[in-house]
C-alpha cells in the first residue's frame, strides 16, 4: 500500500501524545511499516505541537510534508488554519473545534482569526464538531481525545473493532469503558458527516 | 503474530543497551535525550541514575567501564560540553568493558540554546561516531557500538537527532548478552593519564583512529546502493530518509560511522557516480574531510547549515523542482509558555513589578524572557545565571546590580548552579539568587534530582536539604518562601537586593504538572464585578482570556487554581471554588 500520512496538531499539553499512542498501535496491528514522529520538551508548554504518522509497506521520513497529508486532525481551531497548507487536495481535516487564545492573543499582539472553519471549508473537505461539549456531556472531559479519535477513525480504514480493540489496550484500564463510549460518539459524528 | 515493536528511537537505544548486556547507565536528562535513561530504568538488569550532571555521569560510565561492566552515558548536545573533559581524556585511556556516551543532537532547536554538532567535538576528541537512521538501528547500533569500543579500545559516541530520539518506529526485539564482568587489572600506563602515560598514550590514539578508518571499508553499517549511477549520495542518519524519500533510484553510500569515514569506500563510490552529493545536516563534517581528499562534492553550496532537512528541502536544492506548495495562512504565533498554574509566573509578576531584571538560567523558566513577562535578560547555558550575575558585579559594582537577580532552578541549581554560588562566596560577592524550587527536573518532563529524595530507579533516597546547602557554603541569608505568597516574595526580594551581602531566595512550590499535585481549587470569574482593568491578564495565564465586552473568562478545564489572578484582582472580580 502506498504511505498514508496523517497529521495530528494542537496545543501542548492537550494530549496529543496518547493519540499518537493509538494510532501506532492500530497501525502496527495491521502490519504496516510505520514511522510516528512527534514534540517533546520545550515546545510542548503550551506551544504549537504536531505528531506525524506515516504508515504504509515502506516508510521512509518520519515526517509529513507541506501538500502531502491525507488526513489532518486538529485538535484546536487556530492549529487547523496553521497546518491546512500540509492538506493534500483531495485530503480531509477533522476539526475539533475548540479555541485556545495564543499568548500573542492574549497580550494583544494578534488577533484570534475569525470564521477558521468556513475559510477552510472554501478549500478542503472539513468536519468540525466540539468534542469538548461531547466529553462533558459524558462526565469526563479528560475523553475529549477519544472522541476526537473517533471521528478521525470513521475516514480511515480500519474496522471500528479494530480501533476499540487498540484503545483497550493502550489507555489505563480503569478507564477503558468511557474511551469506548468517547470513541462510539466521535465515530457517530464522523459517520453522520461523511 | 510478529515479535516487531513499535519503539521511540530512545526507547530503542534504550533496548539496544539492555540487549547489549550493560549494567551501569547514567545521565542528565536533556531534550532529546531524557528517554532513554527512563526506558533504561525499567531493565532490572541494569543499574541506572541521574547525576547531577554530564561530567559526573560520564565519570560513573567511565569508571564502570574500567571496573570491567560494559557502561553508558547519555546526554543532550551542549551535555556534552559539561561531560568534554572526561570525554577527551577517557578516549585516551581506552575501556576495560565497553563504554558508550548516547548525545542527542537538536538540529532546528526544538529545545535547546544552540545547534552545535556533536560530531566536530568527537573529531577534536579523537572519538568514533556511529549515527543510526531508525529506531531498528538505534537498537542495533547501540550493539555494535559496545562491540567496536572493546574491539578498538575507545569509547564510542553514538548519536542521534532530535527526529531519531522522538520518532517511533518498528524494531525486532532480541535477547540480553549475559556478559561476565571481565576482571580488572591494575594499568597506570592506561589509566593514570601523567604526561609520560598520556603521550604513549596519544600514539595509540592516533593508530587506533587510523586503524579504524581501514577497517570501517568493511562493515556492514556503512553500504553502498549502486542503483542509478548519474547521482550519487554520500549521507548519514536521519537524512538517508529524506534521501530515499526523495530520490528512491539514486546510488547512496549510507554511513553509519561517521567518524573516522572509510576513506577507500568513500573513493570507490564517488568514482563511481556521475555526480556527488554530500546531505547531512549541520555542520559540513564529513563534506570538508572528503573534499579535502580532491574528491569533486555538492554540499553546502546548495544545502543549508541551519536547521532539519526533509525531503522538500532535497527536491527544492537537488532536483530544483518548484513544488507549487499552498503557502501557509497568515496566522497568530503559539509560542511555548509557563503552564496555567506555574509558580514561576507568580515570582515573575513580582520581578516584574519591582522592575528587576534576571539574569536567566535554563529551564522552563527561560520562558520568562519573553511577552507579556519580559523579565529574564540573559540565558546562555546551564549554571551560568549565578556566575553571571557575579560577572556583572565584578565589572559594574554592586550598586549596578541593585536591581538584578539570579533565576535559576532546582534541579539546575544542583547541576552546575552550586559550583557558581560558591564562587560568589568565595569572591565576594554581592547579589541575590532566587531558586526556583519546583521540586523536579519540569522542563524535560519530572526527572528526579539530588534535591528530591528519589533515584531515577525509583527508590527513596537522602534529599539534599538547597536551604542547608547555602547556609553550609556560607551564606547568611538564606530564606525560603511559598512561591504563590507574592506580598511576601515581593517584600524579601526588595530588601534583599539592597543588601551588601549575597541572599538566596527559595521560592517553593511543585511544578504544576508534577505527579501527585492536587488540586482543590479552580478560579472563577465574576462578570459583574470586573471593572475590564485588566491587571488580571498581565501574568499571560493561557487560562484567561478577554472575551468582546472586555471582561475576562477563566477556562476551568486549564485553570488549576493557583489563584494569582485572583490575588491581582483588586475588584474581588475572581473567586476560588471547590473542585
Amino acid at each position: 500500500m502506498a504511505v498514508k500520512n496523517i497529521m495530528i496538531v494542537g496545543v501542548g499539553g492537550q494530549g496529543t501524545l496518547l493519540t499518537s499512542r493509538i494510532f501506532g498501535g492500530i497501525t502496527l496491528n495491521a502490519g504496516y511499516d510505520v514511522k510516528l514522529s512527534e514534540v517533546h520538551g520545550m515546545a510542548q508548554r503550551g506551544g504549537s505541537v504536531v505528531t506525524f504518522v506515516r504508515y504504509g509497506d515502506n516508510v521512509y521520513e518520519p515526517i509529513v510534508e507541506e501538500g502531502q497529508a491525507d488526513l489532518i486532525i486538529a485538535f484546536e481551531r487556530l492549529e487547523a488554519l496553521r497546518h491546512a497548507h500540509f492538506l493534500k487536495k483531495d485530503g480531509v481535516i477533522v476539526i475539533n473545534d475548540q479555541r485556545i487564545d495564543p499568548i500573542t492573543v492574549v497580550t494583544g499582539a494578534a488577533e484570534y482569526p475569525e470564521n477558521i472553519i468556513e475559510q477552510l471549508r472554501q478549500e478542503h473537505k472539513v468536519i468540525s464538531f466540539d468534542a469538548m461539549a461531547e466529553a462533558k456531556k459524558l462526565g469526563n472531559t479528560k475523553v475529549f481525545n477519544t472522541i476526537i479519535i473517533g471521528v478521525a477513525a470513521s475516514k480511515m480504514d480500519f474496522s471500528k473493532d479494530d480501533w476499540l480493540n487498540v484503545i483497550e489496550n493502550t489507555v489505563p484500564s480503569k478507564t477503558v469503558d468511557i474511551n469506548k463510549k468517547a470513541f462510539e460518539i466521535g465515530y457517530n459524528i464522523g459517520v453522520k458527516e461523511s | 503474530m510478529t515479535d516487531k515493536k513499535i519503539m521511540l528511537g530512545n526507547e530503542a537505544i534504550a533496548r539496544g543497551a539492555y540487549e547489549a548486556g550493560v549494567k551501569v547507565s547514567a545521565a542528565y536528562p536533556g531534550t532529546p535525550s531524557t528517554e532513554i535513561s527512563e526506558n533504561i530504568a525499567k531493565y532490572k538488569e541494569i543499574y541506572s541514575e541521574w547525576s547531577p550532571n554530564e561530567k559526573v555521569a560520564a565519570e560513573v560510565a567511565a569508571g564502570a567501564s574500567i571496573s570491567g561492566v560494559r557502561a553508558m552515558v547519555s546526554m543532550k548536545h551542549v551535555g556534552l560540553n559539561v561531560a568534554s573533559d572526561p570525554l577527551y581524556t577517557i578516549s585516551y585511556c581506552g575501556v576495560n568493558r565497553g563504554l558508550v556516551f548516547v548525545v542527542a543532537d537538536d538540529p532546528g532547536l526544538y529545545s535547546s540554546q544552540n545547534e552545535q554538532d556533536t560530531r566536530c567535538i568527537a573529531r577534536a576528541a579523537n572519538v568514533p561516531v556511529l549515527e543510526p537512521s531508525n529506531s531498528e538501528e538505534a537498537k542495533e547500533f547501540m550493539k555494535f557500538a559496545f562491540d567496536l569500543s572493546e574491539k578498538y579500545d575507545t569509547p564510542i559516541i553514538l548519536r542521534t537527532t532530535t527526529r531519531l530520539a522522538h520518532s517511533q518506529g518498528l524494531v525486532e526485539l532480541g535477547e540480553r548478552k549475559e556478559l561476565d564482568d571481565k576482571e580488572y587489572e591494575r594499568r597506570p600506563d592506561k589509566f593514570v593519564m601523567m604526561p609520560n602515560m598520556a603521550k604513549k598514550r596519544h600514539v595509540f590514539v592516533e593508530q587506533r583512529m587510523k586503524k579504524m578508518a581501514e577497517d570501517a571499508c568493511d562493515f556492514e553499517i556503512n553500504k553502498a546502493e549502486y542503483n542509478d549511477k548519474s547521482i550519487g549520495i554520500i549521507t548519514s542518519g536521519i537524512p538517508y530518509q529524506y534521501v530515499k524519500e526523495t530520490l528512491p533510484n539514486a546510488s547512496v553510500l549510507k554511513l553509519g560511522l561517521v567518524h573516522p569515514l572509510p576513506k577507500k569506500l568513500i573513493e570507490e563510490f564517488a568514482s563511481k557516480v556521475d555526480k556527488l552529493y554530500i546531505v547531512e545536516e549541520l555542520e559540513p563534517v564529513i563534506e570538508e574531510q572528503v573534499k579535502s581528499w580532491g574528491i569533486d562534492a555538492v554540499g553546502k553550496e546548495i544545502f543549508t547549515l541551519q536547521g532539519e532537512y526533509s525531503a522538500n528541502l532535497l527536491r527544492k536544492a537537488i532536483l530544483k523542482q518548484d513544488l507549487n506548495i499552498e503557502e501557509q495562512k497568515s496566522v497568530p504565533a503559539r509560542p511555548p509558555i509557563l503552564c496555567p498554574g506555574c509558580p514561576h509566573r507568580s515570582v515573575y509578576t513580582v520581578l516584574k513589578k519591582l522592575g528587576i531584571h534576571a539574569a536567566g538560567d535554563i529551564g522552563c523558566y527561560t520562558l520568562g524572557a519573553v511577552a507579556p513577562l519580559n523579565v529574564v535578560d540573559t540565558t546562555i547555558c546551564m549554571g551560568a545565571s549565578i556566575s553571571s550575575l557575579h560577572g556583572m558585579e565584578k565589572a559594574k559594582g554592586k550598586d549596578y546590580i541593585r536591581n538584578w537577580v539570579a533565576v535559576i532552578g532546582d534541579s539546575t541549581f544542583m547541576h552546575t548552579g552550586v559550583n557558581s554560588l560558591i564562587n560568589m562566596v568565595y569572591n565576594k560577592s554581592v547579589g541575590t539568587v532566587i531558586i526556583l524550587d519546583n521540586s523536579t527536573t519540569a522542563m524535560t518532563g519530572h526527572q528526579d534530582h539530588a534535591a528530591t529524595g528519589k533515584t531515577l530507579m525509583g527508590e527513596d533516597t537522602y534529599m539534599i536539604n538547597i536551604y542547608a546547602l547555602c547556609k553550609a557554603i556560607g551564606i547568611e541569608n538564606v530564606y525560603e518562601v511559598d512561591a504563590f505568597n507574592i506580598g511576601e516574595v515581593e517584600n524579601i526580594v526588595k530588601r534583599e537586593v539592597q543588601r551588601d551581602a549575597v541572599s538566596v531566595i527559595i521560592t517553593k512550590a511543585p511544578c504544576v504538572l508534577l505527579k501527585g499535585n492536587v488540586f482543590k481549587y479552580k478560579c472563577r470569574e465574576n462578570s459583574e464585578k470586573c471593572k475590564k482593568c485588566g491587571a488580571c491578564l498581565k501574568p499571560g495565564c493561557p487560562a484567561i482570556t478577554k472575551k468582546c465586552d472586555g471582561t475576562i473568562v477563566i477556562d476551568d478545564t486549564m485553570c488549576n487554581g493557583c489563584g494569582l489572578c485572583m490575588e491581582l484582582c483588586k475588584f474581588d472580580a475572581i473567586e476560588k471554588v471547590e473542585v
